[in-house]
């Protein structure tokens, strides 16, 4: 998650105090692991050096987040030109799976007890997942679809895996 | 393997069914090599494996469509495998209903005359099955379909009718083949919760035969049918 930049999307909304940056992170895109309020306010520090955020003034009151950032037409190009590039899809070529796969192959261990095994763990996952769709919000649910379907992939190569073991185990084994 | 169980372990619910030992040949070719699985009262039992495994034939074992050539189907506790054709027929209106992957609606029928239809074959009165299939249209969100041929259904009215159908005559058991398989993932995910909300509600025991990971999330637990045997990895209702 790049953290300058989700901020500065936000900003986009409407000019924040830190306070509400990082609610609204936590809130949408921070389930598992919050922002700490640290992190805020030293990426807002650099986001100004780059002017691509301005502080407010300095609001009248007690606490220490009486500022509200807005974000700079440099910040919003920046933002813009972030949200329309596409990332680098990410294959994940060297999985702690693909590695037990392997090694219990080359091994002569059972990659297929291995491979129920793991299809049984992510099996339950998705039931939980699946679970919390039903009473969630609508983040919530797209959140836990963005994990059923990564899951799910790893269980059809799991399947293709366990499918083609035979040629495998040639293969290492040669 | 210590998480491989066998069926006698870790009694959670009264068996409703199961297969013993069961095995089946379509000719030459064994579909089914000493088949073992128990599914609990109001259980919702995923069946898993690579094509042509043998889960669809477990499945039809079990539903008395397919007759084993070795082993034993129980339903609570009486064997049903040895029954005679006609009372596997009356306990396949009475007692199982079905789900397939596409839906299989009557086509001359309208979709209100298919969901009535288990009851009508159960000899209730036409107005009486038709009133009680109605109520099926509103729990399933299609009211307004009632009437509608299945050609005027898209796919995931016509599977949604296709599953009142199903449930419609209170089964015991509810077997569904791929009941999501000829649809987006959207409907797919739709049908699947008013499938298992519903059998959650009536106390409907599922056995739900799947290829699709997401969709067997919905079940309680999954069993990996390879070869012809089944595989399980979570703790089965003890015999």
């Amino acid at each position: 998650m790049s953290v300058p930049f989700t901020l500065l999307g936000l900003l986009e909304r409407e000019p924040s105090h830190g306070y509400d940056l990082k609610r609204d992170y936590d809130t949408y895109f921070g389930r598992s692991k919050p922002l700490p309020f640290g992190q805020v306010y030293a990426t807002l520090a650099r986001l100004t050096r780059d002017g691509k955020v301005a502080p407010g003034v300095i609001e009248a009151g007690d606490g220490p987040d009486r500022k509200r950032y807005s974000i700079t037409p440099e910040g919003q190009s920046e933002f813009e030109t972030w949200l329309a590039e596409p990332i680098d899809p990410e294959p994940h070529l060297q999985t702690v799976l693909f590695a037990k796969v392997v090694l219990a192959l080359m091994l002569g261990r059972s990659a297929t007890t291995y491979l129920d095994v793991q299809r049984a763990a992510h099996l339950q996952r998705m039931r939980e997942l699946t679970k919390l769709k039903r009473n969630e919000s609508l983040i919530d649910v797209l959140l836990a679809d963005h994990g059923l379907f990564h899951l799910e992939a790893d269980l059809r190569w799991i399947d293709m895996t366990a499918a083609r073991l035979p040629m495998l185990a040639m293969a290492v084994a040669s | 393997m210590s998480l491989i169980t066998s069926p006698s372990n870790v009694a959670t619910k009264d068996v409703l069914i199961e297969a013993r030992d069961v095995e089946f040949d379509f000719g030459q070719t064994p579909a089914l090599r000493g088949a073992n699985v128990s599914i609990g009262q109001g259980e919702i039992l995923a069946v898993m494996g690579p094509s042509g495994s043998g889960k669809s034939t477990l499945l039809h074992c079990l539903a008395g469509i397919l007759v084993p050539k070795h082993g034993e189907i129980r339903l609570s506790g009486e064997r049903i495998d040895n029954f005679a054709e006609n009372r596997r027929g009356a306990l396949r209106r009475d007692t199982f209903g079905f789900v397939f992957q596409f839906g299989q609606l009557v086509p001359e029928l309208t979709a209100e005359e298919n969901v009535a239809l288990p009851l009508l074959l159960n000899g209730m009165r036409r107005n009486d099955a038709l009133g009680r299939a109605r109520e099926w249209f509103s729990r399933l969100g299609i009211e307004g379909m009632e009437r509608r041929r299945s050609g005027e259904l898209s796919g995931g009215q016509a599977q949604r009718v296709a599953l009142a159908r199903g449930l419609v005559a209170h089964p015991k058991v509810l077997f569904a083949d791929e009941p999501t398989g000829s649809l987006d993932s959207l409907t797919g995910e739709l049908v699947m919760e008013l499938l298992v909300t519903a059998a959650r509600e009536d106390g409907t025991t599922v056995v739900l035969v799947t290829h699709e990971p997401r969709v067997a999330a919905y079940a309680d637990r999954e069993v990996i049918v390879r070869d012809g045997r089944v595989t399980s990895l979570t703790p089965e209702p003890a015999p």
